[in-house]
């Protein structure tokens, strides 16, 4: 499979840096998976790449290329940030919860910007994501070096969130927090509504054949701004898991390339949802294992990204070459 | 990915206030001619790409590959020329694997040419922590200016001759690219192909080597913007130092109407509010560098959102071309 291409070039840049692959891979596989602060750790990465590439495996099945998860994330990340700092004086649970719709929704607005760009001005959709994400990354870097710093902060992040605002633990002594579940209960809420309603079958129309969809009533153009609103608020999400659950402040470039990861996520699943929280799995746990592939065995960080990449090279040319074989 | 935008200090750069308006008109053009020159080789790499009917979002992989193999191969080598061929090199390279994937295996060309950004990013992050260790960064051998005689005297628009070869290859370029696509045959050819393929087809021209050519040269292009970025601006390698300027190309193509001048004008334009920055600092305005640095993007976009709908693209953009009746 093309994951095990992917993960054979990376062997060899492993052997070029000068470290058994063997060793390499044992080590990042044994402490993402079978240890428990290391599986705490893969989980943690997990939530935000599942709630995204969920985001952008809907907006795939409308034909629609989300690429923008990154800037989505980072808006989420403000919209929750700003409920955190903000609010006072509400309980958890209606602050928590708060936070989330309020990043979902800044997320949801950075998506329906390219959405609406695309399904009214024709305007492609790869290229206004990808220049909003730089925007959103930006805005936000501008935030937190200015109004929104911590005094006298050594780098720029904010003050920490309210503390009713925080998403709880789920693993105790480690950093694994609810992000995973409210990934999990998305995950299930989005299986069930390609299932069962109309609506999963308005997209997935509109994603196979929009002229044939349009004969049938649907609106193309409102599914397209609906699907891309909803990527971004999915995203949204992640990037607020990220500040209530993990940081419990807004910092810059708090996002170690999360959107883009999702993408491969997302084509690599091949649509099927089951495999999209597998795939994200592993994907989390490769860079849960990757730093400690790092500290123990020598090899960079680096060397998981540049498999990630790889991977969805290999796989876009076996699905081309399955395609064929039809 | 992170937004490692570095300020390059640009011996242009006003030490102090600007003596008079014209010395800053002068600078300023001079440095959005700089910033702008990476986005124009690698646009007009996109030009041919998608003239020919190939959609290339790879160009930001491939800008990116540019500049680290010029990066690598002028460490190596301690001479600068030698790392921008292989950056051209590396880039044709990377053009012909988008070519590969998009025109024989007929894979998705967005698909393919994101997969191949991503690949860049993380291969050359992997490749420059093992050649760039903290002991060995240093200012790379770069390339001198070499100003031409007389012309560069000229008031204001004096700078502009008083750059160095890769950029008046540019100058050279934009006028050559013109009247190849527009006066010659074999720009005809180009054209019909990503038109209608089919009909060049018929007419006996082959659809798939004219559109691997223009990807192979695509990625060339776009390698030697990197190379320059990389040897000419900066003068050294960090991850992600393309920052995005594949895409800002491809805006600029859009903006440009895919005619070799608009999309180079379109690319002084983003050099120009990239080169704000510095200017801006200059004047002690106080703004801070990231609400500058959203700026080349922000033009961008609403190029893109002031132009949707009366820019069309080549009509077989992006649609694998399938010879009928030949088998495969």
């Amino acid at each position: 499979m093309a994951i095990a291409a992917a993960m054979l070039v990376g062997a060899g840049l492993i052997a070029i840096a000068g470290v058994s692959p063997v060793k390499a891979y044992a080590v990042l596989f044994s402490e993402a998976l079978t240890n428990y602060y290391g599986f705490g750790n893969t989980l943690t990465k997990t939530a935000p790449l599942l709630l995204t590439s969920l985001g952008v495996l809907i907006a795939l099945k409308a034909g629609q290329f989300n690429i923008g998860g990154e800037g989505q994330i980072y808006m989420g990340g403000l919209g929750s940030a700003l409920v955190g700092l903000y609010i006072h004086g509400l309980p958890s649970v209606i602050l928590v919860p708060l936070a989330l719709v309020s990043g979902f929704l800044f997320g949801g607005l950075w998506g329906m910007i390219p959405g609406y760009l695309k399904a009214v001005r024709g305007v492609n959709e790869v290229i206004t994501t990808l220049l909003l994400n730089y925007i959103a990354q930006n805005l936000i870097s501008y935030l937190v070096s200015h109004p929104m710093m911590e005094t006298n902060a050594p780098s720029p992040f904010s003050p920490p969130i309210d503390a009713a605002a925080q998403l709880p633990i789920l693993l105790p002594q480690t950093q694994t927090h609810a992000g995973i579940l409210v990934g999990l209960l998305a995950t299930v809420l989005v299986w069930f509504g390609f299932a069962y309603t109309p609506l999963g079958y308005q997209i997935e129309a509109v994603g196979q054949n929009p002229i044939a969809a349009r004969y049938a009533g649907i609106s193309v153009p409102r599914t397209i701004i609906g699907v891309m609103t909803l990527a971004g608020g999915l995203a949204g999400l992640a990037g607020a898991g990220e500040v209530l659950g993990l940081k419990y402040r807004l910092f810059e470039n708090f996002s170690p390339g999360y959107g883009f990861d999702a993408i491969a996520i997302a084509i690599l699943c091949r649509g099927n949802l089951a495999g999209l929280v597998l795939i994200s799995l592993f994907f989390g746990a490769l860079r849960s294992g990757a730093s400690v592939m790092q500290r123990s065995a020598g090899v960079p960080v680096t060397v998981v990204y540049a498999i990630q990449g790889l991977t969805v090279l290999f796989i876009a040319i076996s699905l081309t070459l399955e395609k064929k074989e039809e | 990915m992170r937004s490692s935008f570095v300020i390059p200090h640009s011996p242009l750069a006003p030490r102090h206030f600007p003596m008079n308006n014209i010395t800053f008109l002068s600078d300023y053009l001079a440095a959005s001619v700089r910033l702008s020159v990476p986005l124009a080789f690698a646009a007009l790499g996109g030009l041919f790409s998608e003239r020919s009917g190939v959609l290339n979002i790879g160009l930001e992989g491939m800008l990116l590959t540019g500049a680290f193999v010029s990066a690598a191969g002028t460490f190596y080598s301690g001479n600068a020329w030698f790392g921008v061929a292989a950056a051209v090199m590396a880039g044709a390279l990377v053009g012909l694997l988008h070519a590969y994937l998009s025109v024989t295996l007929r894979v998705d060309q967005l698909v393919s040419g994101l997969a191949i950004n991503l690949s860049a990013a993380g291969l050359t992050a992997f490749g420059s922590r093992l050649v760039f260790t903290a002991e060995t960064t240093q200012k790379l051998a770069g390339i001198d200016a070499i100003a031409l005689p007389g012309l560069s005297q000229l008031p204001i628009i004096g700078s502009l001759f008083n750059q160095d070869l890769i950029v008046y290859g540019l100058f050279l370029l934009v006028p050559l690219t013109t009247y190849l696509l527009f006066r010659t045959s074999l720009g005809l050819t180009l054209r019909a192909v990503g038109e209608y393929p089919r009909a060049a087809d018929t007419a006996g021209i082959w659809v798939g080597r004219v559109r691997y050519s223009c990807v192979v040269i695509s990625g060339g292009l776009a390698a030697l913007g990197g190379a320059y970025l990389v040897l000419v601006h900066v003068k050294y390698f960090t991850e992600g130092i393309s920052a995005g300027k594949g895409y800002i190309a491809l805006a600029a193509l859009i903006f440009g109407r895919w005619h070799p001048v608009g999309t180079v004008l379109a690319c002084l334009l983003f050099g120009a509010t990239e080169a704000l920055q510095l200017r801006v600092q200059a004047f002690n305005l106080n703004i801070p560098y990231q609400l500058l640095t959203m700026l080349p993007y922000i033009t961008a976009l609403l190029a893109l959102v002031g132009l949707a709908g009366k820019s069309t693209p080549p009509s077989a953009l992006g649609i694998p071309y399938i010879k009928e009746g030949s088998g495969r």
